[in-house]
This record gives structure tokens, C-alpha cells and sequence, in this order.
């Protein structure tokens, strides 16, 4: 077995605006004018995604679902970058960007349901401007390129207009910054100086395999190579995520090109629920981690500095206690979809000879099922 | 009324599990996802979460046993209508049989013969009872091997692994099947050499007859670090920690090894090298009840000394449960061995095989000490132990052993020096 040194502590320069222990401190490229309301604001969300997470995992363990890919230990990174985006921004997840859906508006119940098995990605793109869940690595950073593309083509960037200045957030993490396909996007935001956001949540583990076995400078360094900014931010700090993800999305929609975001956190719970990170990794790791924890640091601010009353946090825990119970009974009662729905969605207007084969199947399931 | 959890598929596609520790036992009350087992597939060991609130009234399956998909595992009653006082009718009758969903539930698969259970040989007898099921997921090793091992009844824990990247082999499990048994023959017991105690008994050899060995030993006073020990464990954040002299010996030795980073190196012949580590990996020797094993603490030098108790918590833990991975206990750089617990007062250890020095740490004891100088001499008690370093001498020689030893004694008799 080849030794290494785990490259866990992050950068000095990491951007960081709220420390492990809750207090706020300054950096000079990102300052964030921020209320301690929205701070609190931000806190329910972390709390609701991570509820939301914990009970797709123990439906799964239950059999409700095929498999799930937790964000715990994500949150920060995700609800940052999530609350950076404006309505008409676009956003491409990878498969595990539950926050981020969360910030869109999309239901927890359509993501379980593609996790079920019962939808096949479940949601229209546009209706909340959230491309579908991409399971293949990193293939979603080259839609989001096109995208991308396409909002320069539109006239929708650099115009100073806020209401159509239009940027790209693409998320992938840092087993796909070694694809192919990332580094073709990067060469093509770069090229056509794209208004789009790389955002690489770096949780250490590409499945098994740690990231200092794939690279050998720290990931946001590999930005300079393909000639625009790259930042690390602790990917544990909510604020600071916000933060560097707004300013960039400014840059973006001000035609100022595109950029990478490193967002430095740890994967606390396995890649998936297929996955046993007990035989590759030590438990110290994540027991490190959990000083960093994501949520705790804004309860610690939100306590001592902005004195928020107990009752906030109780009201919060009572939402999420009641998000569990939707969950739980809502995945339940998701409807097994139809034999003929393998028809729809396919085409805008169904061909005739479709048409036909969809009589036809009907009535053989009708025929066997009888 | 009584609801029965079937064992989902808890992979993609998976036909079985095998049932490692149930955490409830009939007449619990469990909560809605409150842990009830830890189940084992092809590709994870899992924690099961109830999906129902309510009391068990039955377990379908024994520790140990493989489980299709879609069998009823436990059945919770959950109150309501039909509850009461047949439960415990019910609770009997699932308990001789498998179930009333047994028949219903169609196996994806063939069942597999009772090969598991007829397996052990009944001449075991004599060996020491081992822990009902060691947590065989930890050993590397490929499906199709884990499948042959099962099959054969074979303990994949209890295995040497010699296949490629420290991975259980096919022929190491059919090797350890023509090995014989433990078998008693009256006035002697002949116990099978393998697994952990083959493991070591290889390691010390090698390490003896490769590295020429040194002992250095120092005795002091130690009453300055355990009256650190005592504020330190007072403190907050330590609250749920043991804190142990053994934690700032650690430290200690981390310090030490700044300065004298030759203890902290290794020989490889092969390239003719001496490999100095930036990094420590800081072993700690734990008796256990396969063996002593030496699991480490990866980057030790970059921690705390909160997180260094952390890190020593979990590793003793995992160490003890016989949860270590191969990784855990590779790529050790230095080891400390803590013999004063067994009560004695030094000894002169061996070398983890590929690292340069160990740190044995004795028994503390109050003895009579002399304290102050000239008019204000005494004897006081105090608290003393002993230290015995032993180093390879091709790596290190005796001024940087010495020095070592001496830096570590220094911090330990005088925490504040740390500062420095």
C-alpha cells in the first residue's frame, strides 16, 4: 500500500467568514453584508436539508429506495452556493445536490422519487431553473457550458441589467475534476469566456480513492491553467460559501468570465448507501470533521453573538421533525408509475405508429394481468 | 397489531444478508428508525433503522445468518387493534418457526445448503471460545473469495493475507481448510499458528534478526504531567474523553520527534535510502483479544491534543472491537507501547517492523524521590515511571536515541517546556 499525506487541512488562504466556533471574522475580497435574520434563515436550511437527508437513508435501509447519495457534512457548501443563485440563474447538480434543489424550490419527494425508482429524473429543468440530477460524473459540466453558450447567444450577459444578466452554476465534486469532461468544460468557459461558475465541492473521497492521488496542486489552482480565477473556500462555512459564490455569479453576469470555486468539506457518510467507507478509510478523519461541523458553527454564532432565543431553534426542530414525517409517509405513498408511462415524455407529439404500440402494449398488460 | 419487516434489498440487486448483531431483543421498544441490526451484504455492513414504532415480539433470524431478500426479519407490534394478550402465543410461534411470511416470501435465488453451520470441526474445543463473529467486512478480500471463505466456514478475520495490496487470496482460504485444527492430546494443547499471532510472530522475528536493536531506558517524575492530566480532563471539551498519561506521552513524542526526526525514519535496503517522514504516524501497541495489534494514528503531528485524545478514543476502540483495518495498521512511522497498565515497570521492546524507534511507557508509582537542593534537600513522594526507548541503531545512533529520550522525559517532567 503506498503512503501519502493525507492533504486534510486546508490552505491558509482559505476563504472563511464564520469559524468552527462561531465567530464571525472578515476577508477582504468577500465581504458579506448579511442580517443576523437571514443568518438565522440560512441555519433552517441547513437543519431541513440534513433532516431530509437522514430519513432518504433510513428509507433506503428500509427498502423504500434503491440507493441514496447523502450530503451530510455537504450542507454549507450546497445552501451557500444555493442562496447565491437568482431565479433566473441556472443550475446543474450532480446526483447528491440535495441542498441546492432545496434552494430551488424542488420537492424532497420528486428527488426520492428518482431514487425510488419511480421517476426518471422527475422534474421540468425550467420550471425552477435546476437542470435534472446528472449520474454520470461530471457529464453535467459540459451542459451547463452549452448552457452557458447559449445565455451569450441570447444577448444575456454584461447588458447591466440585473433582471436579464444571466450566469451558470455547475456543480461537480472532486473525483470529476479529473474527467475528461470537466476539463473539456473548463477549456470552453475559458475560450468563450462563458458566464458560468464551476462549483467543486472537494469532500475529500472520490468514493475511495482520497484527492491528493489525483492531484497534485490544490484544486482550485488548476483554474490558472485554463486561464480564469480559482478560489478555495471552507466548504464548511455557510456564510463564506455564499459569499464567493454571489461575488463570482456577479463576475459571470457582468462579462467578466467564468471561474472555478473550491469548496473544501468532507463527505461525512459514505459515497452511497452501496458504500462501506470502513474499509478504506480511518474513522479519526471524520471525527475531525465533526469539529467543523457546518451546522453547528452557525447555531454556536447565532447563540452567543446574535442571541437568538431557544424558542427559534425549538421551532426549528419542530419544522424538521414534521419535514421527516412528510418524507417518510410521502415516499411511501409515491405511486408505482404505469406500464405505458415508458411512452411519455419521450417525444413532444407522440407518433402515430408510437401510438399504436402503446394500444397495443396496454391491452397485452390488460390481457396478462386479468 | 404485529408488523413484520422483510429484508429489503440494501443494495442494487442484491439477493441476501447476513444478519451480524441485532441491537434489540424481543420485548424491546423501538422508536421509528432506532437501529435494530447491523446487516452485512456483498457490499456494506449497514445499520437497519425500524420502520415501525412499537415493542418486538420476534426475531426470525440468529446472529450470524444469512437472510434472502423479502423474509420477515423482526416482528414489531406496533398496538392498536389485535394487540395484547396473544402477542406472546404469537412470540413463541414465530420463534420455533420462520414466520408466517416465510412461505409467501419467494427467494430470488436458490437456497444455499446449511454448509455454514455443519462447518466447524467438533475438535475446537480446546481453543480459546473466539468472539462469535469477527467482523469479517474489515479484511480485504475480492466477492468471489468472500463466497469460497463462507462456504468453507472460514474465518476471513482469523486469515494471513498475502494476495496483492494486503487482500485476502483464494489460497490462503483454502490453505487455512487443509490446516488441522486445534486438538487437545492430554497433558498439552496444540494450537494451529495463524492469524494474528502468525501475523506477529513473523513481524518480531524479521524485525530482530534485520534491525540491530538498542535500549535506552530513563526514569523521572512524572507528577507535574498528571497534575496537567487532572485540569485537562476537567475541562469541557475533554468531558467525554479518558484522559490518559498515555496521551501526553503521545504528545511528547511527537514534540521529541521534531527535533530528532531520525527516530521517525526508515531503512530501505532495497533502495539503499534512508526515508526521512515529514508526517507521524503514530502507533499505539493494544492487547486485544485476537492479539496485540498496532494500529496508528494517521498524521498525528498535525493534531491537537484534543484531537489527539480523540484520535487514541477511536483507535483503542476500534483496536478492542477488532474493527482495525489493514489500513489502520499500515504505514505506522513509531510506536509507543503502553506496558505500565500490565503493572510492570519497563521492558525492552521490539521494533514495529520498518520504523526506527519505540517508545515503551511503564507502570507510574508513587516512590520516595529526592526533591530540592542544598539546605532545602528532601525525600518526597512522587509520582515516577520509567521510559525505555529502543531504536534501530543502523538509522539512529546513540546521541539522537539519547536525545530523544531525553526530550520526551524533559516534556513529561515538565509540561511548560512544550511551550518552547
Amino acid at each position: 500500500m503506498t503512503e501519502h499525506v493525507r492533504a486534510v487541512h486546508p490552505e491558509p488562504n482559505m476563504v472563511q467568514l464564520l469559524t468552527p466556533e462561531g465567530q464571525r471574522v472578515e476577508h477582504p475580497d468577500y465581504p458579506l453584508d448579511i442580517t443576523d435574520d437571514e443568518i438565522a434563515a440560512l441555519y433552517r436550511d441547513l437543519v431541513l436539508v440534513r433532516r431530509i437527508d437522514s430519513e432518504a437513508i433510513a428509507l433506503q435501509r428500509q427498502g423504500e429506495l434503491g440507493l441514496w447519495a447523502s450530503l451530510l457534512g455537504q450542507e454549507a457548501a450546497q445552501i451557500g452556493s444555493g442562496r447565491a443563485l437568482k431565479r433566473h440563474d441556472m443550475a446543474f447538480p450532480t446526483y447528491r445536490e440535495h441542498g441546492v434543489a432545496w434552494c430551488r424550490d424542488v420537492d424532497a419527494l420528486t428527488l426520492l422519487g428518482l431514487y425510488r425508482g419511480t421517476n426518471l429524473g422527475g422534474w421540468d429543468p425550467l420550471a425552477n431553473n435546476f437542470n435534472l440530477y446528472t449520474i454520470v460524473i461530471g457529464a453535467q459540466t459540459l451542459h451547463a457550458t452549452g448552457y452557458a453558450m447559449g445565455v451569450v447567444r441570447d444577448g444575456a450577459v454584461g447588458t447591466g441589467d440585473p433582471e436579464r444578466d444571466t450566469a451558470v452554476l455547475a456543480f461537480f465534486g472532486d473525483g470529476a475534476s479529473s474527467q475528461g469532461d470537466v476539463n473539456e468544460a473548463f477549456v470552453w468557459a475559458g475560450a468563450g469566456n462563458l458566464p458560468i461558475v464551476f462549483f467543486c465541492q472537494n469532500n475529500q473521497w472520490a468514493i475511495s480513492e482520497p484527492v491528493e492521488r489525483q492531484s497534485r496542486v490544490p484544486l482550485f489552482q488548476r483554474a490558472a491553467g485554463f486561464g480564469f480565477p480559482g478560489v478555495r473556500v471552507d466548504g464548511n462555512d455557510v456564510l463564506a460559501c455564499l459569499a464567493v459564490t454571489r461575488k463570482h455569479l456577479d463576475n459571470a453576469r457582468n462579462a467578466q468570465g467564468p471561474s472555478l470555486i473550491e469548496a473544501f468539506t468532507y463527505r461525512m457518510n459514505p459515497h452511497t448507501t452501496n458504500d462501506d467507507p470502513r474499509r478504506y478509510r480511518a474513522l479519526s478523519e471524520a471525527e475531525t470533521w465533526k469539529l467543523k461541523d457546518p451546522i453547528e458553527r452557525v447555531r454556536a454564532y447565532l447563540t452567543r453573538e446574535a442571541r437568538v432565543e431557544p424558542e427559534f431553534f425549538a421551532a426549528v426542530e419542530a419544522e424538521s421533525l414534521e419535514m421527516a414525517e412528510y418524507v417518510r409517509a410521502g415516499c411511501r405513498a409515491i405511486p408505482d408509475p404505469t406500464p405505458e408511462s415508458v411512452f411519455d415524455n419521450v417525444y413532444v407529439d407522440l407518433p402515430d405508429e408510437l401510438r399504436e404500440q402503446r394500444e397495443e402494449f396496454a391491452s397485452f398488460v390488460k390481457s396478462v394481468s386479468a | 397489531m404485529i408488523k413484520d419487516f422483510l429484508l429489503p434489498d440494501l443494495g442494487e440487486g442484491l439477493t441476501e444478508g447476513d444478519i451480524l448483531k441485532w441491537t434489540v431483543s424481543v420485548g424491546d421498544t423501538v422508536a421509528v428508525n432506532d437501529t435494530i441490526a447491523e446487516v452485512e451484504t456483498v457490499k456494506a455492513a449497514v445499520e437497519l433503522p425500524s420502520p415501525f414504532a412499537g415493542v418486538v415480539t420476534a426475531l426470525h433470524a440468529a446472529e450470524g445468518e444469512t437472510v434472502p431478500v423479502g423474509k420477515s426479519i423482526i416482528s414489531i407490534d406496533v398496538g392498536g387493534a389485535a394487540a395484547g394478550a396473544p402477542a406472546e402465543e404469537e412470540q413463541q410461534l414465530t420463534l420455533v418457526g420462520y414466520g408466517p411470511r416465510d412461505e409467501t416470501a419467494t427467494p430470488r435465488r436458490r437456497h444455499r445448503p446449511p454448509v455454514v453451520d455443519a462447518a466447524p470441526p467438533a475438535t475446537e474445543s480446546a481453543a480459546p471460545t473466539e468472539p462469535a463473529r469477527p467482523a469479517a467486512h474489515r479484511v480485504l478480500a475480492k466477492p468471489p473469495v468472500r463466497k469460497l471463505a463462507k462456504t468453507l466456514g472460514v474465518d476471513l478475520g482469523s486469515l494471513v493475507a498475502t494476495g496483492p495490496n494486503g487482500t485476502v487470496s483464494r489460497e490462503d482460504v483454502q490453505q487455512a481448510v487443509q490446516a488441522p485444527g486445534a486438538a487437545p492430546t492430554g497433558r498439552e494443547t496444540r494450537i494451529p499458528i495463524k492469524g494474528v499471532r502468525k501475523h506477529t510472530a513473523a513481524a518480531m522475528v524479521a524485525s530482530a534478526f534485520t534491525a540491530p536493536h538498542v535500549t535506552e531506558f530513563v526514569t523521572f517524575d512524572i507528577t507535574a504531567t498528571m497534575e496537567l492530566r487532572d485540569r485537562v480532563a476537567a475541562r469541557r471539551e475533554f468531558r467525554d474523553l479518558k484522559v490518559s498519561p498515555l496521551l501526553f506521552v503521545a504528545k511528547a513524542v511527537l514534540l521529541a520527534a521534531r527535533r530528532t526526526p531520525e527516530l521517525n525514519s526508515s531503512w530501505d535496503e532495497a533502495a539503499g535510502e534512508i526515508v526521512q517522514k515529514h508526517y507521524v504516524n503514530l502507533g499505539i501497541a493494544a492487547a486485544t483479544d485476537r492479539g496485540l495489534v498496532v494500529p496508528n494514528i494517521k498524521d498525528a503531528h498535525e493534531l491537537s491534543l484534543l484531537e489527539l485524545a480523540h484520535a487514541i478514543a477511536d483507535l483503542t476502540e476500534t483496536a478492542r472491537s477488532g474493527k482495525a483495518t489493514p489500513a489502520d495498521m499500515s504505514g505506522g512511522t513509531f510506536t509507543v507501547t503502553n506496558i505500565g497498565v500490565f503493572g510492570v515497570d519497563t521492558g525492552t521492546p521490539i521494533l514495529n517492523p520498518g520504523e526506527a524507534g519505540i517508545l515503551a511507557f511503564g507502570a507510574i508509582r508513587r516512590q520516595p524521590w529526592v526533591v530540592g537542593s542544598g539546605a532545602a534537600e528532601r525525600i518526597e513522594p512522587r509520582w515516577v515511571t520509567q521510559l525505555a526507548l529502543s531504536f534501530d541503531h543502523r538509522l539512529v545512533d546513540g546521541q539522537q536515541g539519547s536525545q530523544f529520550l531525553a526530550d520526551v522525559a524533559a516534556v513529561l517532567r515538565d509540561p511548560g517546556l512544550a511551550l518552547l
